[in-house]
C-alpha cells in the first residue's frame, strides 16, 4: 500500500457516504471546519464527549461530516436543543454551528435567552450576510443597501452586529474573526470552548456564489483579500482614529468575563434543595 | 389490514398501572398535579417548558420536585425551545417532558415532528383549553384531537393518549413516558381542562408495583451501531450522546445510520419504518373502555371529560330499560378501528359527543357506510360550557 500521511482530518472527518460536501466551491465554510478541526485536535478532547449540534442552514450541514456526537435539528433551533443536551450533562462539550439567518433571526430568541443564563455552549456563528441555501436572501446581517434576492432594490433594513447583541444579552465572551485569518479561527475556538460560560465566536465569511454574484464582490479569493484588508484587530482600532476604522470588521476578543455558568448555578441549587444528600 | 401485521408483532400486553393493596395514601389531588406525580414516578428527570394557561401547575410541580431528586428543571424563552430541549436532554439519556395547552401545542408542532422523525423519546402533555387563538384560556375544549395527529407537516403517526379522570391522568402519564421509551418517539397526553384542574381522590400505586419502561441500550460495539436498526422490530436501541457512539441526527430525511439521504429507497424505507412502528403494533397501544356494550343498540363512542358525562347519561338512560353503551378510546392515536367496528356492525345508533366543531365523527364517518344521517349523531359544542349528561340522555331517548 501506498505510504499515505495520517493527517488531522482523516481522524476527524466522517469519510463513508458523507462527501461530497453540500457548499459551493470557492464557500468558506471548510475554512472553518478546518480551524475547528486543529482547535479540537490541538485540545486533545475526546470526541465522544463532543456534541456538535447546528440548525438549518449552509454552515448548519458542518456537523454531519465530523465524527463527534453531531445533532443537525430545526431552523433557529440549535440553540435550544443544545440546552437541553447541556444541561442534562453538563459534562459535554457542547458546540453550535450555525449562520446569521439561523442564528439572529429565526433563532434570535433563543440566542438572547443562552446569552442571559450563561449556558456554556460554544456558538460558532459563520456569518456569511445572505440566506444561502435557499438562493440568496435578505438576512439580519446583510448590509443596508446590499443586493438580496428578496432586497433587489437594496436593502433598507439597516443590519445586526451580532457581536454587540450577544454581549448586551449577557455572553460571557465574545469574540470575532474572519474566514481569512485561519489560524486566529482556531485560536479563538480553543478560548471559547475553554470559557466556562455562554461564548460566541463570530466569523465574518463570504458567500461568492451568491452574495457575491449579486453584490459583484469578485471572486471567492478577492472576498477572503477583501476580509484581509478591511478588518482591524481590537488594539488597532484603539489606537486608530474614528474615521480610520469606520467601516472596518473589528477582530479580536471582544469580551471576556467570569459570572456564575448556568449548569454550575443549577447543581449548586440541587446540592441546595437535596441538602447534602446529592453526590 | 391490522389482523394481519398483528401476528408479525407480537406485541406485549402491557396492564395498566394498577394501585396496590398497601399502596401509599389516598390523596385528593388536580389532573395536572396528577400528571406531574406520574411523571415523576415513571423516571422523568428532565422538564423544560414555558408557562400557559391550564397546564402551568405542571410546570410548577416539578420545578419544585425535580431539584429535590436530582432532575433537572428548566424555564425556557417559549414553546419551541421547551419541545426542542427535551430533544436534546433526550438524546443525552434523559426521560423528558414538558406541558403545553393549545397555542403552545401549535408551536411545539414542528419539535414534535423532528422527535417523530428522529426517533427520539419524549413525551408533551396538551390540557387543552377553548380556541382558536387564545380563545378562552380557562375554559375546556377537545379542539385538539385532529391537531395531535396532524399537526405537525408531512405523514407521520401519532401515539396520543386520553384519560377521562384525575387518576387516569397519573396511569396515562406513566404509559406516555413508557410508550415514549418503548417506541422512540414523541408521545402525546390529552388532557382537558376540566380534568386539569378537577380534584377527585386518587389511591396511588406503589412506587414497585409500577411498571416502567426504558429505552433499550445497543450492546454492540460502535461500529455495529445503527441508529435505526430496522432488525428489532422496529423498536431499536438507542445510544446517548456521550456514550462512545457518535451517531448523526438530523431532520432530513436519513438512512438507517441517521445520515441525510435523498434516495427514494432510503427515503421510503425510513417512512415505512415510522409508519410499521405504530401499524405493527396497534395491540400494545389501543386501549379501549367498553362499558354495557354487549347488548347496546345505541352507542356513545368519547372521550375525556365528555366520556364522564356520558357515563352518567348510560347509567341513567339503562336504568330506563333503554339499551345504551358506551365505547371510550384511551388512546386516540392510533385510532381504535377495530374495536370501532364492531361497535358499528352490532350498534343501529352512534351518538359522538365531542367539545368541538366534529373531530372524532370524522373517523366514526371513514368507518361506516351505512350509519351516516340518521343513524350518527353529533353532539358537538366549542363556546368552553361542556356537555351535560341531561342534553345526552335527551339525545338517547329521542333515538330509542
Amino acid at each position: 500500500m501506498a505510504n499515505i500521511p495520517q493527517k488531522i482530518i482523516h481522524e476527524y472527518l466522517r469519510h463513508d457516504k458523507k462527501f461530497p460536501h453540500v457548499w459551493c466551491a470557492g464557500c468558506s465554510n471548510g475554512i472553518v471546519l478546518g480551524s475547528i478541526i486543529r482547535a479540537i485536535a490541538d485540545m486533545q478532547l475526546n470526541r465522544d464527549d463532543i456534541v456538535m449540534v447546528s440548525g438549518i442552514g449552509c454552515s448548519s450541514r458542518m456537523p454531519v461530516y465530523v465524527d463527534f456526537n453531531t445533532l443537525h435539528t430545526l431552523h433557529g433551533r440549535a440553540i435550544a436543543y443544545a440546552t437541553g443536551v447541556k444541561m442534562f450533562k453538563p459534562n459535554l462539550k457542547v458546540i453550535v454551528i450555525t449562520g446569521d439567518g439561523d442564528c439572529t433571526a429565526i433563532g434570535g430568541n433563543h440566542l438572547i435567552h443562552a446569552a442571559r443564563r450563561n449556558i456554556d455552549i460554544t456558538v460558532i456563528l459563520i456569518n456569511n450576510n445572505i440566506y444561502g441555501m435557499t438562493g440568496g436572501q435578505a438576512s439580519p446581517t446583510t448590509p443596508h443597501e446590499a443586493i438580496a434576492t428578496t432586497a433587489p432594490y437594496g436593502n433598507i433594513e439597516p443590519d445586526f452586529d451580532i457581536c454587540n447583541l450577544a454581549m448586551g444579552a449577557g455572553a460571557s465572551f465574545v469574540a470575532r474573526t474572519t474566514a481569512f485569518h485561519a489560524i486566529e479561527t482556531q485560536n479563538y475556538v480553543k478560548e471559547a470552548i475553554n470559557h466556562n460560560g455562554f461564548s460566541m465566536l463570530e466569523i465574518v465569511s463570504s458567500c461568492p456564489v451568491i452574495y457575491g454574484r449579486l453584490n459583484k464582490k469578485g471572486s471567492p479569493a478577492d472576498m477572503l483579500k477583501h476580509m484581509r484588508d478591511n478588518s482591524i484587530t481590537l488594539a488597532a482600532k484603539e489606537k486608530l482614529p474614528k474615521e480610520k476604522t469606520e467601516g472596518k470588521i473589528i477582530r479580536g476578543i471582544l469580551k471576556r468575563d467570569e459570572r456564575t455558568e448556568f449548569t454550575d448555578a443549577y447543581a449548586q441549587l440541587v446540592k441546595k434543595v437535596m441538602g447534602g444528600k446529592h453526590e | 389490514m391490522p389482523t394481519k401485521i398483528k401476528k408479525i408483532a407480537k406485541p406485549v400486553e402491557e396492564k395498566p398501572v394498577t394501585p396496590a393493596k398497601s399502596g401509599r395514601k389516598i390523596r385528593l389531588m388536580q389532573g395536572n398535579e396528577a400528571v406531574a406525580l406520574g411523571a415523576l414516578d415513571a423516571g422523568v428527570n428532565f422538564f423544560a417548558g414555558y408557562p400557559i394557561t391550564p397546564s402551568t401547575e405542571i410546570a410548577e410541580i416539578l420545578a419544585l420536585e425535580l431539584p429535590k431528586r436530582g432532575g433537572v428543571f428548566i424555564q425556557m424563552e417559549d414553546e419551541i425551545a421547551s419541545i426542542s430541549a427535551i430533544t436534546g436532554a433526550s438524546l443525552a439519556g434523559a426521560k423528558s417532558l414538558t406541558a403545553t395547552s393549545g397555542p403552545g401545542f401549535s408551536l411545539m408542532q414542528e419539535g414534535i415532528g423532528f422527535a417523530k422523525i428522529t426517533e427520539t423519546p419524549c413525551v408533551v402533555v396538551n390540557v387543552q383549553r377553548n380556541g382558536p387563538s387564545t380563545g378562552m384560556p380557562t375554559s375546556p375544549a377537545q379542539g385538539d384531537i385532529m391537531q395531535s395527529r396532524w399537526g405537525s407537516h408531512g405523514d407521520s403517526p401519532a401515539i396520543v393518549l386520553y384519560p377521562d379522570s384525575v387518576k387516569e391522568s397519573y396511569e396515562l402519564t406513566i404509559r406516555a413516558v413508557n410508550l415514549a421509551e418503548k417506541y422512540r418517539t414523541c408521545v402525546i397526553l390529552l388532557l382537558d381542562e376540566v380534568i386539569g384542574h378537577m380534584r377527585e381522590a386518587v389511591t396511588l400505586p406503589d412506587i414497585a408495583n409500577i411498571r416502567i419502561v426504558s429505552r433499550i441500550k445497543p450492546t454492540i460495539p460502535r461500529h455495529w451501531y445503527k441508529h435505526y436498526d430496522e432488525n428489532q422490530k422496529y423498536l431499536s436501541p438507542l445510544a446517548s450522546f456521550g456514550e462512545g457512539y457518535r451517531y448523526n441526527v438530523t431532520g432530513l430525511t436519513h438512512d438507517a445510520l441517521g445520515f441525510p439521504t435523498n434516495k427514494p429507497n432510503e427515503a421510503n424505507d425510513m417512512m415505512e419504518r415510522l409508519r410499521k412502528k405504530i401499524s405493527y403494533n396497534i395491540r400494545d397501544l389501543v386501549q379501549i373502555e367498553s362499558r354495557e356494550m354487549e347488548d347496546a343498540k345505541i352507542a356513545i363512542f368519547t372521550a375525556g371529560i365528555t366520556a364522564r358525562a356520558a357515563k352518567s347519561a348510560v347509567a341513567a338512560a339503562r336504568a330506563e330499560g333503554i339499551p345504551v353503551g358506551l365505547l371510550r378510546p384511551l388512546t386516540i392515536w392510533p385510532f381504535p378501528d377495530d374495536a370501532v367496528r364492531k361497535m358499528l356492525r352490532n350498534v343501529e345508533t352512534v351518538i359522538v359527543p365531542e367539545l368541538n366543531q366534529g373531530q372524532l365523527i370524522h373517523e366514526i364517518r371513514r368507518l361506516t357506510k351505512d350509519k351516516q344521517d340518521g343513524n350518527l349523531i353529533p353532539i358537538q359544542r366549542a363556546n368552553g360550557t361542556l356537555i351535560t349528561p341531561n342534553e345526552i340522555l335527551r339525545i338517547i331517548r329521542e333515538v330509542h
